[in-house]
């Protein structure tokens, strides 16, 4: 297999961009990603092996530099480091139990920035996304439309938008338009 | 000069600014800020419509959304062309075309209008009875005459070009109407600091202050008021100002619908425009301020064009500067239509009568009426008009008959009084209580958290209005959190106390049942119809308006709910509280399928899903099938090749050579805990626990019921880990049934599940050649039959990439299906084609994939299953565990039902006729000269002609199947009856060698 | 669309987010495979669909994933309560009401005035 060259990676959403000037719609890089389930007595192990203080407190996150921990359900954790570092491997060494799955390809994200952005996503998200009740570092698995997503507040103008690889077209296609009336 | 009728000096729009439009191909000129309506009367003309079941001569009624009459066909382009629209609502622009409706050949000579003289025989409910018999001319003859000669409008025939827009908000307060109580609560609520969206279906904001030309609030006219505080509102960073947006529906929990027209009143279009948007509002608090609806008086011929509610004369008058006509009668049971004609007086039209049907109006009003020189006739009504396509004369005669008077008329403003606006306040499930004093319906008992403030509450005084509102306004806000420190106070005043009002019918609408007194403009419901339905039993008011249609047009009874009503009740002997109302429903007014429909089109009406190989399977021309939201290569048809054809040598190709399918919607579930095997033991019907690490076994799931549920293929990757697969369209619900489990019924163990559909792109390779075209691309994995057997699996490395590489089957021959990470999909995909293809292997679709597995009797959940059938039906009892104390559906598997003998089992089906091919669903009887209704014993599940059996082969659901095998049974189809014997599932291979290859 | 109290993320979301999964408070006994047939019918098939309360089970799962019991008023669907799974069935006399019933004009003035 020496001679064979390596698979070439091709992301969802590659080469797309779109939005309006009052929210821009960018694919997030690829990332590494996993899908943390433990108990509570295992989140201190946990958080030392991830380098990232799981949260316990629902709708927020926890970032440590370029990894985010974002907590979905009372034993529930998505993490992501946007450097692709192995997050499997950092989970194995915290010696807790729990279930980490790779979920790094199942995953893409689009980043959604600018003063519409809220707007955009309220096109098809029925949450309330004022700096209020959504602040920056919140995050929530929620709807956009007929897609299921997690929502991250990265800055009070920027959010990140995870969901699975297959719906990403239609969740791009849905804030485009979203977008698009926000300039409006 | 925009319109005869315009009165120089009057009204509010600029006399310089004009726009053209067409009225049934006639052009005429209108003011910026003019509706359809106004620009009409401008122009003279009353006569709009013909009535739904009369073809009658219509005329606008109203000056706003509660209109009947006036709907119109409303255009800017071939495909931009809108029936029934209310010319009351739809502002004009330059370059729109406007049509009558319901009318041939002509508005004026309508041919429809003999239905008018054979009225006696439209008595309502004369379609019910009429139509009845025979039964079979219904649907070619009655209902084909009926459709043509009724409906409104015509639907237009192109595609929508516009979009729509959507947006889910939030805020403290929501305010539904911005007339005075609207403005001064939602000022109220924004100086305590509230976020709050305040909504008007107009254009601007003002409401009653539009027409209500005595009005003072804070010093200054009420209008000049109202659009400063518009103004104001607007400017705070904490409140949304929505003009021209109807609230038209209030949901559970204040959540209401609102939709905003964005570009239906602009002569050119920015493109970027949403034509609608639609606002799906959560509101701690809902104020509703949606005012009061004037009604119509009811006598004989009040349908005539001309006829026009008082308040409507006066928003002409006051706001469009547009007088109705140039003799004006009145015709009152209310003080509100006195102040129509002192405007129309000052503004120089001539007033001829005041007919008031009262002994003792307002004295005040009555005061000012003399002083001005207008005649009033009190204790008098107007017992009929005159006038073909608009009013000429009045009747007037003394109340109980004598002094019969005719006066010459060219517009005739009435007032019955006013009807508090409580739909959206029904809407949210409150319930009204009757205040007999005012004869009116008013909130009651509120169910969701809001207030009605103003003329929808029954306050009548402007400062108590203004007073409510405010103190509504901050309370609302307080109560939603708000602790700004802002407070308000406001003075109003009106020009006259207004009192009196009347519902039903008035002298002169009866009781002679010839007489056509409308309540109902829209159905043509009659005061009489009311009466005969009463003569005719009904007695519940529900059956009383489904008997006549009362109400049930698209304005929803506005105007006429509350005349048939009393009408009703005097005919019942009832009051009219024990009579009752009928519910309220949404929209309040008509909502475009558009709005709704809204992003929810073309490629957004459902997300198809693809997979990460598709945009190569489309290029190799592969033809798709949807299966859930996938779209799935179905076969890869060469040039010049059918289905048939291709799906032909697609399996035997694969048989021969090997095959490369996309397996990827498969859906996938990481189980993951110490406790996984114990879990998937309770979830499925065999045994788990032993199954060692690296290798897999065939699961069956049930519901509790016993019937099953999903089935797929298990791997075990390590101790604590599993990889479970499901069939495509069940991914989401077997991980929700798992989860309801696990969460619910056993939270004691110590596991979690992952949806991994996603993550893996799974590339099956199957066929003799399988194993040959992989291994060179495969890193640290032994392919051989020792170290990786039938129903294995092992993670290595293939094209560089991690892989979960599974040696299983679906398809009886040698296979593989291996797992990469999703994004490496196509690459390894291209990889492994690239050695397949020059060893003759081709790729194949679904549909050789689901002959392949029956030739093998394997069978597919929902297809060969329908949610009635065990495992032992389906010929899968080793798959059912006997030693196991529980799992989901033992306890089912034990019903009387699932356990008797003739159950519906799975078996073979060989037709007598090699060459003929089943109809999948079709039925199965044992003696096909039986006399109907034949004794039905199953159907076909599955059928397909077979390549590599050379014969057709199919799969079915037969009453005690398996003690028939080797009988012959029938197909009864519609031309032929076809012969077939019952056998194994197994066509192909049977001894399975090829599996272990 | 109802605005659901999801104890596990301790706010109300809209009904998009949620999937109803029937009655709560029906335990699968623990010894299914002995039980009779009538008892079989009785935890599997019967069901009282009341008017008026009903304890229900939800699953946020378009949230935190997680099922909880909720008591829902079928008239008004009115959420008196919404409590975390494998908690006891709450006694609905002893509860604050999440939000009181109004019955009149002057009532919800006075509700909002407290």
């Amino acid at each position: 297999m020496a001679d064979q060259a390596m698979a070439i990676r091709k992301a969802p959403l590659a080469g797309l961009r779109g939005g309006s000037h009052a929210a821009i719609l960018t694919p997030a890089a690829p990332a590494s990603r996993i899908s943390l389930r433990a108990a509570k007595d295992a989140v201190p192990a946990l958080s030392a092996a991830l380098g990232v203080t799981l949260p316990l407190r629902p709708k927020t996150s926890a970032s440590s530099g370029k990894r985010h921990a974002l907590w979905l359900g009372p034993d529930e954790w998505l993490v992501i480091d946007e450097d692709g570092a192995d997050l499997m491997a950092a989970a194995a060494s915290s010696g807790a139990l729990h279930s980490a799955v790779d979920v790094s390809h199942r995953n893409t994200a689009v980043i959604v920035s600018g003063p519409g952005a809220e707007v955009a996503i309220n096109s098809g998200c029925p949450q309330d996304l004022s700096l209020g009740l959504f602040p920056v570092g919140a995050c929530s698995r929620t709807v956009l439309g007929k897609a299921e997503i997690v929502l991250f507040r990265t800055s009070e103008d920027t959010f990140r938008l995870e969901c699975w690889r297959s719906f990403s077209p239609f969740v791009f296609g849905l804030l485009s338009e979203g977008a698009e009336d926000a300039a409006h | 000069m925009s319109g005869v009728n315009r009165i120089s000096g009057a009204g509010r729009l600029t006399p310089a600014r004009t726009a053209r439009f067409t009225f049934d191909g006639r052009t005429l000129t209108a003011l910026e800020g003019d509706t359809v309506a106004s620009a009409l009367i401008a122009n003279d003309i009353h006569l709009v419509g013909r009535s739904f079941k009369y073809h009658r001569p219509r005329g606008i009624l109203s000056a706003g959304a509660e209109e009947p009459n006036a709907l119109l066909d409303v255009s800017r382009d071939a495909a931009r062309r809108q029936p029934n629209v209310r010319a009351t609502v739809q502002e004009v622009f330059d370059g729109m075309n406007v049509s009558s409706q319901n009318r041939w050949p002509s508005l004026a000579f309508d041919v429809g209008g003999f239905n008018d003289l054979l009225s006696p025989f439209f008595a309502a409910g004369f379609y019910y009875k009429t139509f009845m018999w025979p039964k079979a001319a219904w649907h070619n003859l009655y209902e084909p005459f009926i459709r043509r000669a009724a409906g409104l409008g015509v639907a237009p025939t192109e595609p929508d070009p516009d979009h729509y827009a959507s947006r889910y908000t939030h805020c403290d307060v929501l305010v539904v109407g911005a007339g005075v109580a609207g403005l001064a609560a939602a000022l109220a609520a924004a100086k305590a600091g509230a976020k709050v969206i305040i909504c008007d279906e107009q254009p601007e904001v003002g409401g009653a202050l539009h027409y209500d030309s005595g009005t003072v609030v804070d010093g200054k006219p009420g209008y000049t008021w109202a659009q400063e505080t518009g103004k104001a509102l607007a400017g705070m960073d904490n409140v949304t100002v929505l003009t021209r947006t109807t609230a038209f529906g209030y949901y559970n929990h204040n959540f209401v619908g609102l939709v905003e027209r964005v570009t239906d009143h602009l002569a050119a279009i920015d493109k970027t425009l949403p034509r609608e948007r639609l606002w799906q509002v959560r509101a701690k608090k809902v104020i509703l301020a949606n005012g009061a609806i004037e009604r119509h008086m009811v006598f004989a011929n009040n349908d005539r064009p001309g006829i026009m509610l008082a308040s409507a004369g006066r928003t002409y008058l006051n706001h469009f500067g547009v007088s109705v006509g140039k003799q004006v009668g009145i015709y009152a049971a209310h003080d509100s239509a006195y102040e129509a004609a002192f405007d129309l007086k000052k503004a120089g039209v001539a007033v001829a009568v005041i007919v008031d049907c009262r002994e003792r109006p307002g004295e005040a009003v009555l005061a000012e009426a003399r002083s001005l020189g207008i005649e009033v006739l009190t204790g008098h009504s107007v017992v009929n008009t005159t006038g073909k396509l608009r009013i000429a004369s009045i009747t007037v005669a003394r109340n109980g008959g004598g002094g019969a008077r005719k006066i010459a008329v060219d517009a005739l403003l009435v007032s019955a009084g006013w009807t508090p606006s409580v739909h959206l306040f029904s809407q949210s499930r409150g319930k009204v209580k009757f205040d007999a004093a005012t004869e009116r319906f008013l909130p009651g008992t509120y169910a969701q958290d809001c207030l009605s403030i103003g003329a929808c509450n029954g306050t009548d005084d402007l400062q108590a209005t203004i007073d409510e509102a405010l103190a509504a306004g901050e309370l609302a806000a307080r109560a939603a959190g708000a602790e700004g420190g802002g407070q308000v106070a406001l003075t109003g005043q009106n020009a006259f106390e207004w009192t009196g009002g009347m519902i039903g019918a008035a002298e002169g609408a009866g009781p002679d049942t010839t007489v056509k007194a409308f309540i109902d403009f829209q159905h043509d419901v009659c005061a009489k119809d009311i009466r005969l339905a009463v003569r005719e039993g009904m007695h519940s008011v529900e059956h009383i308006k489904r008997f006549t249609t009362n109400g049930m047009a698209s304005d929803q009874g506005k105007l006429s709910n509350m005349h048939g009503l009393a009408i009703a009740a005097e005919a019942l002997g009832k009051g009219i509280p024990e009579v009752g109302l009928t519910t309220f429903r949404q929209p309040y007014t008509p909502v475009t399928f558009g709005a709704i429909v809204n992003h929810s089109r073309g490629s957004l009406f459902d997300p198809a899903r693809k997979t990460p190989m598709h945009a190569w399977e489309e290029a190799q021309g592969a033809e798709f099938e949807d299966v859930s939201n996938w779209k799935r290569a179905w076969f890869y048809p060469k040039a010049g090749e059918n289905m048939h054809e291709a799906v032909a040598r697609e399996c035997k190709t694969v048989r021969e050579v090997a095959g490369v399918f996309d397996a990827s919607t498969l859906g996938k579930i990481e189980v993951v805990g110490p406790d996984a095997a114990k879990f998937l033991n309770l979830m499925y019907t065999n045994a788990w626990d032993n199954l060692k690490p690296g290798r897999c076994r065939y699961g069956i799931m049930l519901r509790d019921d016993g019937f099953v549920y999903d089935d797929g293929v298990v791997g075990r990757l390590a101790e604590d880990r599993f990889h479970v697969t499901t069939t495509t369209g069940g991914a989401p619900r077997v991980l929700h049934h798992m989860e309801d489990y696990l969460q619910t019924e056993f939270p004691h163990l110590k596991v979690w599940l992952t949806s991994t559909t996603e993550q893996w792109a799974v590339i099956a390779v199957q066929g003799p050649k399988a194993r040959e075209i992989i291994a060179p691309l495969v890193e640290g994995i032994d392919l051989s039959n020792e170290a990786l057997p039938h129903m294995s699996v092992a993670e290595g490395r293939i094209c560089g990439v991690p892989t979960r590489l599974f040696r299983m089957s679906f398809t009886g021959e040698l296979g593989f299906e291996v797992n990469v990470p999703a994004d490496y999909g196509q690459a390894v995909w291209e990889a492994i084609w690239a050695r397949a293809e020059p060893m003759g292997a081709c790729a194949y679709g679904t549909e050789t994939m689901h002959v392949l597995r029956a030739e093998k009797g394997y069978i597919i959940v929902g297809q060969d299953t329908d949610g009635t059938v065990t495992p032992h039906d389906a010929g899968l009892s080793w798959v059912v565990s006997k030693k196991k104390p529980d799992f989901v559906g033992i306890r089912g598997l034990k019903r009387p039902d699932l356990v008797k003998d003739g159950r519906k089992q799975l078996v073979g089906l060989r037709t007598k006729d090699p060459k003929v091919v089943l109809e999948e669903g079709a039925q199965i009887v044992a003696d096909p000269n039986e006399p109907k209704p034949m004794t039905m014993l199953g159907h076909v599940t599955s059928s397909y002609w077979s390549p590599n059996c050379g014969r057709s082969i199919a799969l079915a659901l037969v009453a005690g199947g398996q003690a028939r095998l080797g009988q012959t049974l029938y197909v009864p189809m519609a031309d032929r009856t076809i012969a077939v014997e019952v056998s194994d599932m197994v066509f192909f291979d049977k001894e399975g060698g090829r599996l272990h290859g | 669309m109802l605005l659901i109290y999801c104890p596990y993320c301790e706010e109300e979301r809209s009904e998009l987010e949620f999937r109803n999964a029937g009655d709560a408070h029906i335990a699968r006994p623990t010894n299914i495979a002995e039980i009779t047939d009538e008892e079989f019918e009785a935890y599997f098939f019967l069901r009282d669909n009341p008017k008026g309360v009903i304890f229900e089970r939800w699953r946020h799962i378009h949230g935190c994933g997680r099922f909880f019991n909720a008591a829902r008023d079928t008239v008004s669907d009115r959420f008196l309560t919404t409590y975390q799974a494998g908690e006891p069935k709450p006694d609905l006399n002893a509860q604050p009401k999440t939000s009181a019933t109004l019955e009149t004009y002057d009532e919800a003035l006075e509700g909002a005035a407290q």
